[in-house]
């Protein structure tokens, strides 16, 4: 029965609370007065933390939509992550790329609402409506740099392609609802679970929809297409932020729907997953070989992990559903600080993301070099790193499960996705840096210190992993 | 604790030179001794297990254990028996000697050199004690990381080329050999109903023939690109002619024998089944691995191509071994495993030294060194007997007692493998008089200066212990004798358990030879 508490709305309202607190103080700030909006935003988001790590085991249900169970609290700490070290990041970015600061920090925290909305939300049409909360803040925050054309170009395709999505994903709401005459995931899946396909091929129609609504979101092949422009295009953290935060939530609420409500047709979804799971690494690694431009690059990569979590989802056992959890943990940090130092050796007048801007940075800025290699062989999986565990979490799914195929496309494209993280390496290790060409600047700061907290917690992750380990466990125990 | 101690003590040194500030190379000198200090106390602690190893017990000794990811039944396990124990040993015992050939050498970077080096000793130091596939598994792959920096950074001309090919090469074979360990992980739990990487408890496994026959195919796929067996040796003649010399002794004498060591340790006693079937397969490419790297060995220009294609050789016959699965043959593979280690560690590190005199490695810009400097003419002497297998020194126990295994279980490879023998006298002589005999032919060799002190505190280990390897075979075939013997029972009785099963002839018979 659902209870009126409003217990599981904290943690999002605490960071709307942030986000309307940045804004009013925008708004009403002197000219050239420098307030910490950044810190404000921290504060928020470590009040949501605070929040779900109270309401962690109480299984509570807000309005009956929103649910803080566990495995939508360990989103939540996941997306919290990811907003703390955006806005970390972020501070020395902003300032020097001229970026206007408080719409830019409501910006984060509202999308960061919108994500942990969409991670809790126990309704489609909740789900809907958190994803356009945090579409809408994203597509903003693509397109920043308004005197960037690029920047807006990439801004504008990832809109009508969004647009375009939440449309699909709509219709597929509406599908399923004129189906099961309700949006609630357990209503429907009740629904659902007495029904047999013969009786009901509609059922394949919104089950379709929402597929495909979803796959663009996660970026999966061949819904991929907006990914690499929109990624190369915004700021180099911006693109950090949407590439974990954006996709963590949407793979919470994938996952949320279709390990519950769809749960009873996984065999009529099934083999469609496995056909985009092999698709996006396969492709996601292949193409990313061939890039040379940084930021394009980890734009593929990032296509191709989220293949590697699709991978979980068709496995879609215990030890998948924990493995999706413990792989979007270690790949968000992962990720965002991997862009976070291609955000640091960016300049207002040029972002120095070729790959050929790499050149010897191990001669002039020898910690950033390591710290980015500890990043990308996370990436890559190989141990003592987060990513190793992750992937190795996510592999013993499928065998589990019997995926045999599966896994072995998955390992073979991880290794492939090495040889092009390693060509950064190579780049930043073993070539000279260019005659003439001056030192990057780097703007260091908290930047460099919220680098230097994702690489303890990426070796964390490899060395140590039992504790996170055993959290993504004990989510996936109380749902589905 | 000892075991712990021999891997944790490089990676700590690694991590306190980490933290010493070293920006225009004024501390090399204090890095250089820390890390020398490190890898002999390193190997003082290896030669410490050995005084305390029982050499009467097959069972794993030293065990040190305790969970690390308890959800999937993933310990931290290690012990080692005979058949490892000798080959920590070794580890520790080139580690420091590698990093003695790169005093002069490494002028550039010496810390961080120095931290890949001892990173890379603690690794492969690591894969020789786990007795947990998954701990296998990471100080498996971990030790690429260090080993692709010393190829990249420090190496040669063609250095980033073979530091890449060195890296795809090992990953692709490893990364299906980590599917197949999730399977048997995942077969432990079909069985039981706990996931176990324990290795001990996977060899009781019984796994159904066909399961057997991918699983095995995976594992060997990954040691056979790592020893190299032919056909998969193409990245090892880049891999060790672009690196630096520490690098290259590093990977002829260790990094060879993991592949060779993981036939003995993984593949055969988790899959007796499907090691009886393919042993014959596997022996086939072995022969076929020495004689082809012999005859390329032949006609190489560059002697440190010729010493790397000598190792496709060398290995060859280790495989041999392991293939016949008797007691002769794989205690000759573990010997030879150790004979070559020291010998083609010991070449490799010569030949660095002339390239350090010269800039060249070409067998034609040198000739007549004897005259110029008759000592490390000497100590190469030595070596390239060693290696070629002269009886009284350390090659000839192992290849006689491969041959010897070899034989009883088919002789028809030994008459190829014997080949390989005298081809491998022809190109290692054939080199050692163009390059040191006869007149100097080029002036700037006539001023070359003999071995340093340095040097010779890194050459002589390895020829006395070449020596007392010919001569005292027994001292290090002692400790591995009843951990062979068990090996050899468990393997048998995995195949026996399939006799038992099997009914087709022909599938008999085979087995029946590998038995005897």
């Amino acid at each position: 029965m659902p209870d009126s508490s409003f217990n599981a709305v904290v943690p999002m309202l605490c960071v709307t609370l942030a986000a309307l607190a940045v804004m009013g103080a925008e708004a009403f700030r002197a000219r050239g007065e420098n307030l910490p909006l950044g810190g404000l935003g921290i504060v928020g988001l470590v009040g949501a933390a605070v929040a779900a790590a109270l309401l962690w085991d109480r299984n509570t249900t807000s309005f009956g939509v929103i649910v803080a169970d566990n495995f939508g609290l360990f989103v939540t700490m996941v997306l919290v992550a990811v907003g703390v070290l955006t806005i970390m990041f972020s501070s020395p970015v902003v300032g020097r790329d001229g970026l206007p600061k408080g719409d830019y920090y409501a910006l984060v925290l509202f999308s960061i609402a919108g994500m942990i909305m969409m991670a809790t939300a126990n309704d489609l049409l909740v789900i809907f409506i958190a994803l356009e909360i945090l579409s809408i803040a994203v597509y903003v925050l693509t397109g920043i740099r308004r005197d960037d054309p690029r920047a807006t170009e990439a801004a504008f395709k990832y809109f009508l392609l969004g647009a375009f999505s939440s449309a699909f994903f709509l219709y597929g709401i509406a599908f399923t609802f004129g189906l099961s005459g309700s949006t609630r995931l357990d209503r429907v899946g009740a629904y659902l679970a007495s029904q047999a396909l013969s009786d009901n091929p509609l059922i394949l129609v919104g089950l379709g929809l929402l597929l495909v609504g979803f796959a663009f979101k996660i970026s999966a092949v061949p819904f991929h297409m907006w990914t690499p422009d929109a990624y190369e295009g915004a700021p180099a953290i911006v693109t950090g932020f949407m590439s974990t935060g954006v996709k963590a939530a949407a793979f919470a609420a994938f996952a949320r729907v279709f390990l519950s409500a769809f749960e009873p047709f996984s065999g009529e979804w099934a083999p469609i997953v496995w056909l985009l799971a092999a698709a996006t690494m396969i492709l996601g690694t292949v193409v990313g070989v061939a890039q040379s431009n940084l930021k394009r690059m980890l734009a593929y990569s990032s296509i191709a992990h989220g293949g590697y979590l699709l991978v979980g989802l068709v496995a879609a056992n215990d030890v998948g559903k924990a493995a999706i959890l413990f792989y979007l943990a270690a790949y968000a940090v992962t990720n965002l600080a991997a862009f976070g130092v291609i955000a640091l050796l960016g300049t207002r007048e040029a972002a120095n993301d070729e790959l050929r801007d790499y050149a010897g940075l191990w001669q002039t800025r020898p910690a950033l070099a390591a710290l980015m290699t500890v990043c990308l062989l996370s990436l890559g999986g190989l141990p003592p790193t987060a990513g190793f565990i992750g992937k190795w979490y996510i592999f013993s799914a499928a065998v589990s499960a019997g995926y045999y195929g599966l896994a072995i496309i998955g390992v073979l494209t991880s290794v492939i996705s090495v040889f092009f993280y390693l060509r950064v390496v190579v780049m930043m290790y073993m070539a000279d840096r260019p005659a003439g060409a001056a030192a990057p600047a780097a703007a260091y700061g908290v930047g460099l210190a919220a680098l230097v907290a994702s690489i303890v917690v990426i070796i964390a992750l490899g060395v140590l992993p039992t504790p996170v380990l055993n959290l993504a466990i004990a989510s996936i125990a109380t749902i589905f | 604790m000892m075991l712990t101690l021999a891997w944790v003590l490089p990676l700590a040194g690694a991590l306190a030179l980490l933290v010493i500030g070293n920006a225009d190379g004024r501390r090399d000198g204090v890095i250089r001794w820390l890390s020398l200090l490190v890898t002999v106390a390193t190997f003082a602690v290896t030669l410490a297990i050995w005084a305390g190893f029982d050499s009467a017990s097959a069972s794993f000794q030293f065990v040190e254990r305790s969970p690390w990811i308890p959800a999937f039944g993933i310990d931290y396990y290690v012990g080692v028996d005979g058949i490892s124990l000798l080959l920590v040993v070794l580890t520790a015992f080139l580690s420091p000697i590698a990093l003695l050939s790169s005093w002069g050498s490494i002028e550039r970077k010496v810390k961080e050199f120095s931290i890949f080096m001892l990173a890379l000793e603690a690794a492969m130091i690591g894969v020789f004690i786990s007795l947990d596939l998954f701990l296998f598994y990471v100080f498996w792959d971990a030790m690429l990381v260090p080993m692709y920096f010393l190829i990249g950074i420090w190496g040669y001309d063609q250095r980033i080329y073979a530091a890449i090919k060195f890296m795809l090469y090992t990953m692709a074979g490893s990364v299906l050999m980590l599917v197949a360990i999730l399977g048997l992980a995942y077969l432990h739990y079909d069985a039981t109903g706990a996931y176990s990487f324990d290795l001990l408890r996977l060899y009781t496994l019984e796994i159904a023939p066909a399961t057997q026959m991918w699983f095995f195919l995976a594992f060997t796929v990954a040691f056979a690109i790592k020893v190299p067996l032919f056909p998969f040796h193409t990245w090892l003649p880049d891999a060790h002619v672009q690196a630096p010399t520490a690098g290259s002794v590093i990977l002829a004498g260790v990094l060879l024998k993991m592949g060779t060591y993981g036939l003995l340790r993984f593949s055969f006693p988790l899959f007796p089944e499907a090691a009886a079937y393919f042993a014959p397969t596997l022996a086939l490419l072995a022969v076929v691995g020495i004689i082809y790297g012999a005859l390329v060995a032949m006609v190489q220009p560059d002697m440190k191509k010729l010493v790397a294609y000598s190792s496709v050789s060398h290995l060859g016959f280790v495989v041999l071994g392991i293939c016949a699965m008797n007691t002769q043959g794989v205690e000759g593979a573990i010997y030879q495993m150790l004979a070559h280690g020291v010998s083609t560690g010991g070449l490799f590190l010569l030949v660095g030294m002339l390239s350090d005199r010269r800039h060249t490695r070409l067998i034609g810009d040198f000739g007549g060194l004897k005259a110029v400097m008759p000592r490390l003419t000497a100590v190469f002497m030595i070596l390239t007997l060693a290696s070629i297998g002269l009886p009284g020194l350390n090659g000839f126990v192992g290849e006689f007692l491969i041959m010897l295994g070899a034989f009883r279980w088919d002789p028809r490879f030994v008459v190829f493998a014997g080949l390989g023998v005298i081809l491998s006298a022809v190109y290692m002589l054939w080199m050692v008089q163009r390059v040191y005999f006869g007149e100097v032919t080029h002036e700037e060799n006539a001023t070359l200066p003999d071995l340093l002190p340095r040097e010779w505190a890194a050459a002589v280990p390895l020829c006395a212990l070449a020596v007392v390897m010919g001569i005292f075979p027994t001292l290090f075939l002692r400790p591995m004798e009843s951990s062979v013997e068990a090996l050899i029972a468990r393997v048998q009785a995995g195949q026996n358990l399939r006799v038992e099963r099997t009914e087709r002839p022909e599938r008999f018979e085979r087995s029946e030879r590998f038995e005897r």
